[in-house]
């Protein structure tokens, strides 16, 4: 099946990162320092997406302001006509750096916030961080650019969702994502801590329908539902290898930014192959394109245009096998697997944090949480940010995060 | 924000067009977003100034034309409205 041409491509810059969020969604096994791509080699990754067609660049990470290159390449960027944007956790971004930032050209820079106050909202990013997040969100709102705050929302700060949602208010945001957590990489080892309650869920949904219309044209609201607690899966960016483009610290090339976790496939490198080869003939990138790999009940379902059978590094990190259904799915037996971990939420709340060079059970550091009152709290809505006919866009409401944002 | 007549559309600050030449056609990019637009769409865009009412652009794209395209203005221009990717000027 002949590909169209990518809209967007997120470029991780690198793993590093200040911040050890337990809901992390990059892979266990983190790429070092020294084998990150370089300078000349990302500026020609962006040349030759720019040559295949997108348009939209992310640049993300780990923390992308640790590459001292950084003003470089948005340059470069810019230089080609991209959409750039920057997906950071605001920490080291001091006044000179965003003033070189925004000569550079970035459009539109992404802040994470944890939570609406300092002390859970350290708990969660497992170090101090808060004063750095709300000076860095006072000077995105400085020079104008379009300004985003990405929170990832879970069991321990859910029930605060208004007040995290008033906080973006406040800081100025254009616009605020509140991203369920997904359950890839590290996420998936703090799975129990981290999924919320159904009554967590269903009250949401009010929370953020109410605060749309209240800040309807100051601050656009986008919400990702907890796809386990749907009854269909997302439609993982439209599609596998259909819009999007993910390129990892080390030059590996992935549909989609969980994709590495997927072990039967290989991923070709920017530093070996052109973009263009890696996008229309390398094998992972049509390994799941359209729909002759689909397996029953995929095969014959009518929402196979829909949905696309669902997540595949999903299929594969809950059944083993990328080819079956999502397991979100109701139509699919595999389901149980789904239902079973939900059966659990009420388990431990222990963080497993994540630090550089250690795998969950290699002596990370392991924090016991408070035990979060459960029910009746906040949360969530959903505004399409989806741009409706082209690109990823993809329905917030199938609880698909927004095509830059691997992690917040 | 649902449009009238006199509403006076104007790209949302955040929003801009650009010419693709890889799929040689006008693009709208914003956050998180990119709409494709046809060479109709992009017209319409091209006169959303926010002193323009809808009334406006459609009189002058049905001048330019010589038929009436109003209800093809006002089509285009709801469905960015939805979207947010214009907003009403005048507003």
């Amino acid at each position: 099946m002949a590909p169209g041409n990518p809209t967007t491509l997120l470029a991780e810059l690198t793993h590093r990162c200040p911040l050890h969020c337990p809901y992390c969604s990059n892979p266990l096994e983190l790429t070092r320092a020294h084998r990150e791509l370089s300078t000349e080699e990302w500026m020609r990754v962006f040349t030759e997406a720019r040559a295949l067609g997108v348009l939209q660049l992310g640049l993300s990470g780990g923390e992308p302001l640790v590459r001292r290159d950084l003003e470089q390449l948005i340059a470069h960027a810019t230089q080609l006509g991209l959409y750039s944007t920057l997906v950071t956790s605001g920490l080291g971004l001091t006044r000179p750096r965003a003033a070189r930032l925004h000569d550079a050209g970035i459009d539109h820079i992404q802040i994470s916030i944890q939570d609406a106050e300092r002390e859970s909202a350290e708990r969660i990013a497992g170090t101090r961080s808060w004063d750095a997040k709300m000076a860095a969100a006072a000077l995105v709102k400085e020079l104008g650019v379009a300004f985003t705050v990405n929170v990832v929302l879970h069991r321990a700060n859910l029930d605060r969702l208004e007040t995290i949602i008033d906080l973006a208010a406040t800081l100025g945001a254009d616009r605020l994502e509140l991203a369920n957590t997904q359950y890839y990489g590290w996420a998936m080892a703090n799975r129990d801590a981290l999924m919320p309650t159904r009554t967590q869920v269903e009250a949401s949904e009010a929370i953020v329908d109410r605060a749309a219309e209240r800040y309807r044209g100051r601050m656009r609201i986008i919400y990702v539902l907890p796809d386990y607690y749907a009854a269909y899966p997302k439609a993982c960016y439209g599609g596998w290898g259909k819009h999007y483009i993910m390129i990892a610290p080390d030059g590996r090339a992935l549909p989609c930014h969980a994709a590495s976790q997927v072990t039967t496939l290989t991923f070709d490198r920017v530093t070996e192959h052109p973009l263009d080869w890696i996008w229309r003939e390398s094998p992972a990138f049509q390994a799941f394109r359209g729909d002759a790999w689909m397996q029953e009940p995929c095969r014959s379902c009518p929402r196979k245009h829909v949905d696309f059978g669902g997540c595949r590094c999903q299929a594969f990190a809950l059944t083993g096998d990328a080819t079956r259904a999502d397991p979100v799915c109701i139509r699919t037996d595999d389901r149980a697997i789904v239902d079973a971990a939900l059966a659990h939420v009420e388990a431990g709340m222990e963080y497993r944090y994540r630090t550089m060079g250690r795998g969950p059970g290699q002596g990370e550091r392991q924090v016991r949480t408070d035990r979060e009152q459960p029910p009746n709290g906040a949360v969530v809505q959903p505004l399409s940010s989806a741009a409706a006919g082209a690109s990823p866009a993809v329905d917030p409401r199938s609880g698909t995060a927004s095509p830059l944002r691997t992690r917040a | 924000m649902p449009l009238t007549a006199t509403s006076r559309p104007a790209l949302w600050r955040l929003a801009r067009m650009d010419f693709d030449p890889v799929r040689r056609r006008r693009v709208l990019l914003y956050p998180e977003g990119t709409i494709m637009l046809n060479a109709t769409a992009a017209e319409i865009l091209d006169l959303c100034d926010g002193e323009r009412t809808v009334a406006d652009i459609a009189a002058t794209l049905s001048a330019r034309y010589h038929t009436d395209v109003s209800q093809d203005v006002t089509e285009c221009l709801s469905r960015l409205a939805d979207q947010e990717v214009i907003r009403d000027g005048a507003g």
